[in-house]
């Protein structure tokens, strides 16, 4: 089905896949490349200038420490190339490269010709020009080395006995980690660096501090501050001299002063190259079809990239491109965040280490005699970074709420630590087995490692194979907290998260394009153009939904895309029976409609009349078959109390009677009712109005509310929640009419049609994008956008009809049908 | 899994009327014999599947879920079953009890209260 080639691939021909560089990334991508049945379409060949397979290069400070052997550390021994088919040449360096003849030259003179080259070159150390680095012709003194390859680390170990004092030029983590690894062999270390603080690329200034003592304690000597200026020694290190005139005595030096990507290579046959080789989010060189670039010497967006998981995640963006899988893959950036060790020390750090202005808020904690710093950056109410020194516990909730941006809690303390009580702030990990995730499928932590270990290492593959997370959804994060102590390396990340229904491979903004593109009108045209004809019964409403929000009237229904509720106008219950709710406007009512509900209810024997909080009435347990009668003889339009719309606006008693009030908001919440009724919404809309802000009608935790203030003037809020998730909105905008509260909820109800998610209720919605954003966009008309809005909700406000007039005329003869009986019984077989 | 109070004769041929009684791509409970079946029709197609008319979870009406791809999702919480082998998709529901129905030139629905497939297996 996914065979659609791109013109790329055209023919029957099989392809030569050329890979210069077999490090981990190189080695990643073609490993996903084969798992995509990558060898069914290309001949693979691969450089490597290492003699060996590949390796773990994080782990060599582990065989410099003398804790990991060489072999723990081979990822692909030499013999998995051969078994999948992959022609290596290990310890061929690659010479040049003839893009117009499409060749590659090793340093042996061996040419191999390609239809597709990736570079993977990765990056190589940086070695500063000090004086005195080589001696009589050699490339290095002896005693001086780099730390980057397996080799460098056994030629370290070789000269271990030899040497009593060694210095690391470096305190980045890896002059750390090489810092430790000597530490262990029993030298004396001596960390030299450049700058003020230790890790600069990864800590704050108090943090990198902390690390020092703790350093120190361990017996690591750290020198800040410290330009190297030579290298001392005749024939060997004897020492290091320093720009501040002083010098250290030393056998032995390890140059750890960053890294460069390996770019010469591309230069020299033309590519572009800036500070690493120029990639687009095809990861292709840009000016050539056949050329991509992966790993450390990419440059995307103008990053560079080198830890591990980014570089990853281009490796299988770029196996997903050439396999055919996902033909128009993208790789559209990475936040970067990692978890690791320093010498032993947990260390978690993710985005932004300082404030970028003064609406960032800061929360640290700082405990040095543990060695403990815990630091947040807060914006707009999410994680913009965090620094977690000494104690990442926290490390797997912050993490997540990083890469998801959800919003975090109003008690930050509850993100840094543990706390005693609060069943929040439990960690995962210390949670028995039997403890119950999920409450509304009763799943509990065991079942949810159970599957993974079978197999489910994503978040969607393991609720659905559970059911966890698939009730009210409350606690997916505490799933995917189980996934990622579960998984661990085997986490995956599922696309379709992104995707705005699950049976069309698209999001919301490129599914909107392509139906607007396309004329697409119902959902089983959605379907035939977009998803090779596969009607997933779970994207169907949602994309109902969308269609009708984005063509109105043209909308071509289609019943069967609708969800029961949608189908019969009424709210099924757990019997199979359902609600009538009819609407009353702001909650204000009549004794002759209640008259009505009253005879109705008695006529119908409904077993259950409820008085809703959304002030209304339900009749509670009806037949379908009762539906249609009923609310003819209610004569009262649809409340729409059982679909993904405008529901209700409560109001509180406001000026008019109570002596407290100071707006009109029992006429605002009628006129609001009026005006919205029955709008079509990406998940339901519940609004109140509030008289003053004593908010008897709860109006500041709706999706929408308004709130009367002193001075004749309203509070409109957005974002509020009281229900499984419970949130205060914000105010969007204060403004001095009832007509001015009308248009600007109309405007954001508008916005939030076109930019929501299926399912996203406000108070995801609002956080997502930013109160600020939305007041700069529907306040200040940042995008000058405000007019459109306005049109459109008027068109789709006048697009109201109500759903109950299909009692006079159902769409279906059997709409309202229970159970029908056959017409006849023949003994035919 | 489902006892039947009736035993099950795949000799008599219910006739169910014309497909058009279900609406296209929905399913409509019918009463056969005191016995609750949900019958659906495929859109585009006419192609028909019968099925137990109750969910196993927690008897949901089937017939008021949605359909796509030959698989049916429970209107109450959404569990998801093949229609052709009764199988739970991603749920640890027992599999439902399918019946053979089939779709006569006139368009008419037949329906035999005997299985439309043995399905084996356990959840």
């Amino acid at each position: 089905m996914m065979q659609a080639d791109s013109e790329m691939f055209a023919g029957p021909d099989r392809q030569r896949l050329v890979v210069i560089g077999n490090g981990m990334v190189g080695a990643r991508f073609v490993e996903e490349l084969i798992a995509r049945g990558g060898n069914d379409r290309y001949d693979i060949v691969m450089f490597g200038d290492e003699p060996t397979g590949n390796y773990n290069r994080i782990l060599l400070s582990g065989i410099l420490a003398g804790s990991h052997d060489v072999e723990d550390t081979y990822i692909n021994p030499l013999e998995w190339y051969d078994d999948n088919g992959i022609t290596l040449h290990a310890g061929v360096r690659v010479t040049a490269v003839d893009r117009d003849a499409k060749l590659v030259r090793g340093h042996t003179g061996l040419l191999e010709p390609y239809d597709v080259l990736v570079f993977a070159t990765g990056s190589s150390p940086f070695v500063p020009p000090l004086k005195g680095l080589s001696s009589h012709g050699t490339e290095m003194k002896e005693g001086l080395f780099a730390f980057r390859t397996l080799e460098d680390c056994d030629r370290m170990i070789g000269f271990v006995p030899k040497a009593k004092r060694a210095a690391v030029i470096g305190g980045g983590l890896l002059g750390l980690e090489a810092a430790r690894g000597l530490l262990e062999r029993g030298l004396e270390v001596h960390v030299v660096h450049l700058r003020s603080h230790l890790m600069e690329m990864q800590l704050d200034s108090p943090a990198g501090h902390l690390l020092k003592a703790t350093l120190e304690g361990m017996g690591v000597n750290v020198h800040l501050d410290k330009q190297t200026s030579e290298v001392l020694g005749e024939h060997r290190v004897e020492g290091l001299a320093f720009s501040d005139g002083t010098t250290l005595a030393c056998e032995m030096v390890v140059v750890s002063a960053g890294i460069r990507p390996n770019v010469a290579l591309a230069i020299d046959c033309g590519l572009m190259v800036e500070r690493g080789i120029v990639v687009t989010d095809e990861l292709r060189c840009p000016g050539d079809a056949s050329v991509f670039a992966i790993g450390e010497c990419a440059q995307h967006r103008g990053q560079l990239y080198g830890l591990v998981a980014p570089l990853w995640e281009q490796a299988k963006v770029l196996a997903d491109r050439l396999a055919g899988h996902i033909p128009d893959a993208m790789y559209t950036g990475s936040r970067v965040s990692t978890k690791l060790k320093v010498m032993g020390i947990d260390l978690a750090v993710m985005g932004d280490q300082e404030p970028a202005d003064e609406n960032d808020e800061v929360v640290t904690y700082s405990e040095p005699a543990r060695g403990i710093y815990k630091k947040l950056i807060v914006r707009d109410g999410r994680l913009g970074g965090a620094i977690l020194l000494g104690d990442a516990s926290a490390a797997p909730v912050l993490l997540q709420a990083f890469d998801r941006g959800t919003e975090l809690p109003d008690n930050r303390a509850e993100l840094l630590f543990q706390l005693a009580s609060g069943e929040s702030a439990t960690s995962i990990a210390d949670m028995p087995s039997s403890a119950q995730i999920c409450n509304c499928n009763g799943v509990t932590k065991g079942a949810l490692v159970a599957a993974v270990d079978a197999g489910h290492c994503t978040l969607k593959s393991l609720c659905d194979a559970t059911r966890a997370g698939t009730g009210c959804g409350a606690c997916k994060a505490q799933v995917q907290q189980v996934l990622e102590l579960a998984a661990g390396d085997r986490l995956q990340t599922d696309p379709s998260v992104h995707y705005y229904v699950p049976g069309v491979a698209l999001s919301k903004a490129d599914l909107v394009a392509a139906v607007r593109e396309r004329g697409l009108r119902s959902v089983s045209s959605v379907f035939r153009a977009l998803a090779d004809g596969r009607e997933d019964a779970g994207s169907k409403a949602g994309l109902a939904s969308l269609l009708r929000t984005i063509w109105g009237k043209e909308y071509e229904d289609e019943r069967d895309a609708r969800f029961i509720n949608d189908r019969v106008h009424a709210n099924v219950q757990k019997d199979g029976t359902f609600s009538v709710i009819p609407r009353i406007f702001g909650g204000v009512t009549t004794a002759a409609e209640l008259r009505r509900i009253a005879d109705v209810a008695q006529k119908y024997a409904v077993p259950m009349v409820k008085i809703t909080g959304g002030q209304r009435i339900d009749l509670v347990g009806v037949k379908k078959e009762q539906l249609p009668d009923m609310w003819r003889e209610l004569g009262m339009p649809s409340g729409h109390a059982y679909t993904k719309s405008f529901r209700t606006c409560k109001t509180c008693l406001g000026s008019e009677f109570c002596r407290y009030g100071v707006g009109d908001s029992t006429t605002l919440g009628v006129q609001i009712e009026r005006r919205y009724q029955g709008l079509e919404t990406p998940a339901k809309l519940k609004l109140a109005t509030a008289g003053c802000p004593r908010n008897c009608s709860e109006a500041t935790t709706k999706d929408v509310g308004a709130v009367a203030i002193e001075g004749g003037k309203w509070e409109v809020y957005v974002g509020g929640a009281a229900g499984a998730h419970v949130r205060k909105g914000d105010v969007l905008v204060v403004v001095d009419s009832h007509e001015a509260v009308l248009t600007y909820m109309g405007r954001f109800m508008q916005y939030y049609r076109e930019h929501a998610k299926y399912l996203e209720r406000t108070y995801d919605f609002v956080p997502r994008i930013g109160i600020e954003t939305l007041r700069s966009i529907l306040v200040d008309d940042a995008e000058g956008i405000c007019a459109r809005l306005d049109a459109e909700m008027d068109a789709a406000v006048g697009a109201y009809f109500d759903p109950w007039q299909e009692a006079i005329a159902p769409v279906h003869p059997s709409q309202f049908a229970d159970a029908l009986e056959p017409v006849g019984v023949g003994a035919a077989s | 899994m489902t006892a039947a109070s009736i035993p099950l004769d795949d000799t008599v041929a219910y006739d169910l009327g014309l497909v058009d009684r279900i609406p296209p791509g929905e399913g409509q409970t019918f009463l056969v014999a005191g016995r609750e079946i949900a019958v659906f029709r495929a859109r585009g197609t006419d192609a028909v599947h019968a099925t137990q008319a109750r969910c196993p979870h927690k008897a949901g009406l089937l017939a008021d879920g949605i359909v796509g791809d030959g698989k049916v999702i429970c209107p109450l919480h959404a569990n998801k079953f093949d229609l052709a082998t009764g199988t739970p998709l991603g749920n640890a529901c027992h599999a439902l009890t399918t019946y053979r129905a089939e779709v006569t030139g006139e368009r008419r629905v037949l329906l035999w209260l005997a299985p439309a497939h043995r399905w084996s297996g356990e959840a």
